[in-house]
């Protein structure tokens, strides 16, 4: 749809222009974010330095132990890396304060101290591991498979195309217009906060991948202009009534002025 | 016929217009109807021109609409998708959404027709509301425009019904959602509503029927009624002839302003290409129901922001707000009160206190005297009020049919949010009331002092005593009149409860309630200036420049 979306817009051609540096740029930041190379740092040696970084940052609320606190944090043994990599790789974890759900903030870890902490918290109990770049690409997924499954399994909290929503009592469903690929699958995998666990007997790898290609095929231009958030009709009334008659009617007083 | 020859020698195109015109009076005697059109006074004011959005965005709906039935296919018939769209490929879908997304990818211009189209009905059913509410607010429903406005109330209701006939043409999920939830609230009816619903869809939700049967709604039956009720609205605009804002020389059996040829079709013309323009920009350049986005219909998905355009969003909102526990099975059957009122009841009496206005306030008034000279809003605080509680109340309802919208956008939890909406929903209503009430005739005590004391010239001037005074400059005739020339109607009286035979009265608690409503209205009131008290604040002011005239002026300042 992106290419599509482009050949129907030459005339905003700057536009899309920074659109595609937007994504570009995410596709970078993405880049820079990938895991180091499996062995390149030994796996004693990161969970070494990882229960370090967990005992200095996290152990506060999750305890020494990763055994969690009652009402404060939950248990950690078994939530695996995937669950690490996204809290903090996403800068959810550290928590900055309670509240309905963990807000996504600055990440305050490096690639190498995320992967120490994953593999730190992954030695305490067997869990889902971070998917490998394969798994995640959306140019090997199939986005109308993506859509049917996206629809039905995550549309009623995302929104259609995964503009977010609001849940209950403050919570909400975040847009995942800016998530990263291998971050969309640790959520489905791992089910944080509101969301539910989607494990591979429930939705397998490959459809993770399909709706992982829907998600990409929202980003970018769209066809027929702005986007106005994609939230539905209640943005285009809004705009309907500030831009349309505003400028309708600021037409009319005009008109009447120049008479009298 | 001697003139012909008499008349200078025209230019080719002249004499081919004039010829034509000749040719057409000679045969239908046309010429005498276009002079008295032409020559047609209208008043001139930026509020007049409010309805013609509502004329020129039909227009517009109409051509763009024309376009679109060239490539739309109203059949539920399904396809497997095999067009441009990624998302879509290999999707089975009927062949309402398929087309749709034809017109939208593969036709030429197509999607911004059907943005101009949904653009255009947007604006369309918002300039209606602002129309309405112009007219609301000046009076111009009084006598003898009282059925006009229900012609233009029920090109309201109709306006509703184009739209959403047409929301849900596409068959995507978004449409089928408000299908099924329109669905819901009829079925909530007592007794007819399932026979009704039957009806409707032809069977089951969502049925095979539906869509050809909004098709033709859409297309013919709507648009037709709409047209003809345009050309009666119109035509009672022509007969009656426009209303006008007060002003000196202007009176209810007069009308002053230009003719409608050349200085009206000039500027309605103009107009026309203004309107056209802003929906066509805002058709190119931002998206509109992006129905590749939602995808087919299908009736087990729900989407976050799953919400009808705004014009249908304060029925949304009339069900968010319903707290949901008022359902009872009586002898086997479901009453749904938690539908049936928020979604028949509270519209119902919305809508039906609308359309009988112009009679509500007759009862108050007792005025039986045609009125063309419209109010300005401050002179009827009451009814001022009354409109801008309704709107107070019309706007909640849409707040809380977004509640998921402004829940997520401002990070509110929507359950407060909603709590907050079912206290405010009774309370802003009359806190409006109460507001706009003391506001309007604060404006009319404004009004008053201006009237008896002119305008502040900033002007500050000494006199050799010591005395500081302000000099005041009288309001000239026309701002004077505009303030002056309204009547403050006080409440009506019933007439006695016994008859002449010391019999209790036929029809006295109907004159009862007439008197309270009249109390209602007009109890608390701003008298406009007499010319008694006019004179007597000239003559206060009199004596201070003349009795004591000898005080030479010494200075003169001006501060402004």
């Amino acid at each position: 749809m992106r290419a599509l979306a482009l050949k129907r817009h030459r005339r905003t051609a700057p536009f899309v222009l920074i659109l595609v540096l937007l994504v570009g740029l995410t596709m970078a930041a993405y880049a820079t974010q990938s895991r180091p190379a499996e062995g390149a740092i030994s796996t004693a040696n990161a969970i070494g330095e990882g229960q370090k970084l967990f005992a200095a940052n996290c152990a506060s609320c999750h305890g020494i132990g990763a055994q969690g606190q009652t009402g404060v944090a939950p248990s950690l043994v078994g939530v695996g890396a995937a669950a690490v990599d996204f809290q903090v790789g996403t800068g959810r974890m550290p928590l900055q304060a309670s509240g309905p759900q963990a807000i996504v903030k600055d990440v305050q870890f490096n690639a190498t101290q995320i992967a120490q902490l994953a593999a730190y918290v992954a030695s305490l109990g067997p869990g889902p591991a971070v998917p490998d770049a394969e798994a995640v690409d959306p140019a090997l997924g199939d986005p109308a498979r993506g859509m049917e499954l996206f629809r039905a399994n995550c549309a009623m909290c995302h929104g259609s195309v995964g503009g977010g929503g609001a849940l209950t009592q403050g919570k909400y469903a975040p847009s995942l217009w800016g998530t990263t690929p291998t971050h969309i699958y640790e959520a489905m995998l791992v089910g944080p906060q509101s969301m539910p666990v989607f494990n591979d007997a429930n939705i397998t790898p490959e459809d993770k991948r399909d709706i992982i290609a829907y998600l990409d095929e929202q980003r970018g231009a769209a066809a027929g202009g702005l986007k106005l958030g994609t939230i539905g009709p209640v943005a285009e009334g809004l705009w309907a009534w500030l831009l349309g008659m505003g400028i309708i009617v600021g037409f009319t007083v005009w008109i009447g002025v120049r008479s009298s | 016929m001697s003139d012909v020859k008499a008349a200078p020698p025209v230019t080719g195109a002249k004499h081919a217009a004039g010829g034509t015109a000749n040719y057409l009076d000679e045969r239908t005697s046309i010429g005498a109807f276009t002079k008295f059109i032409a020559r047609k006074v209208f008043p001139d004011h930026w509020s007049f021109m409010l309805g013609e959005i509502a004329l020129y965005s039909f227009v517009v709906l109409l051509l763009s609409g024309v376009i679109l039935t060239a490539f739309f296919v109203p059949s539920i018939e399904p396809v497997v998708y095999d067009g441009s769209l990624a998302t879509m490929q290999g999707i089975e879908m009927s062949k309402a959404f398929e087309s749709t997304l034809r017109m939208s990818f593969e036709v030429p211009g197509g999607l911004l027709m059907r943005q101009i189209h949904h653009w255009a009905a947007l604006i369309f059913a918002a300039s209606i509301l602002t129309h309405m509410a112009r007219i609301f607010f000046t009076g111009a429903f009084r006598k003898p425009r009282e059925l006009n406005w229900l012609v233009g109330f029920t090109l309201m209701i109709l306006s509703l019904a184009a739209g959403f006939t047409g929301y849900s043409l596409p068959d995507d999920v978004l449409s089928g959602n408000g299908l099924r939830i329109i669905d819901g609230v009829i079925r909530s009816m007592p007794i007819l509503g399932s026979y009704i619903s039957y009806g409707l869809f032809g069977g089951e939700f969502p049925g095979e029927d539906l869509i050809p049967r909004l098709f033709t709604a859409h297309v013919l039956l709507v648009p037709a009624l709409i047209l003809g009720l345009i050309a009666l609205h119109l035509f009672l605009v022509f007969l009656q002839k426009h209303t006008q804002y007060p002003g000196g020389g202007r009176t209810d059996k007069n009308v002053v302003g230009f003719p409608l040829f050349p200085v009206y079709t000039a500027k309605a013309g103009g107009f026309f290409f203004v309107v056209f323009g802003v929906i066509a920009l805002l058709g190119a350049t931002l998206q509109i129901n992006p129905v590749w986005n939602y995808g087919p219909y299908d009736p087990s998905i729900i989407s976050a922001g799953t919400q009808p355009d705004w014009y249908m969003l304060f029925i949304d909102g009339a069900l968010r707000i319903m707290p949901g526990n008022l359902e009872y099975v009586i002898g086997g059957y479901t009453l749904s009160l938690n539908i049936l009122i928020p979604g028949v009841v509270v519209p119902g009496l919305f809508f039906g206190a609308l359309a009988l206005y112009p009679w509500i306030e007759a009862w108050a008034t007792g005025d039986r005297g045609e009125r063309h000279i419209l109010d300005r809003p401050r002179n009827a605080p009451v009814r001022t009020a009354l409109g801008v509680a309704a709107i107070t109340f019309y706007v909640v309802l849409v707040l809380e049919g977004s509640n998921d919208i402004v829940a997520n956008l401002f990070r509110l939890s929507i359950n407060d949010l909603t709590i907050m909406f079912r206290i405010a929903v009774f309370v802003l209503p009359v806190l409006a009331f109460i507001l706009t009430k003391r506001i309007a005739m604060g404006l009319q005590r404004k009004d008053r002092e201006l009237v008896l004391h002119g305008h502040e010239t900033g002007r500050i001037v000494r006199f050799d005593d010591g005395e500081y005074i302000e000099v005041h400059e009288p309001l000239n005739d026309q701002e004077r009149w505009v303030r002056v020339s309204y009547t403050a109607l006080k409440p009506r009286e019933p007439a006695p409860e016994l008859n002449v035979h010391g019999v209790r009265r036929k029809g006295y608690r109907w004159d009862r309630f007439k008197a309270a409503l009249s109390r209602f209205y007009f109890e608390d009131r701003v008298e406009p200036v007499t010319p008694a008290e006019l004179e007597e604040a000239q003559d206060h002011r009199a004596p201070v420049a003349e009795s004591e005239a000898p005080r030479p002026e010494v200075e003169k300042s001006t501060t402004s």
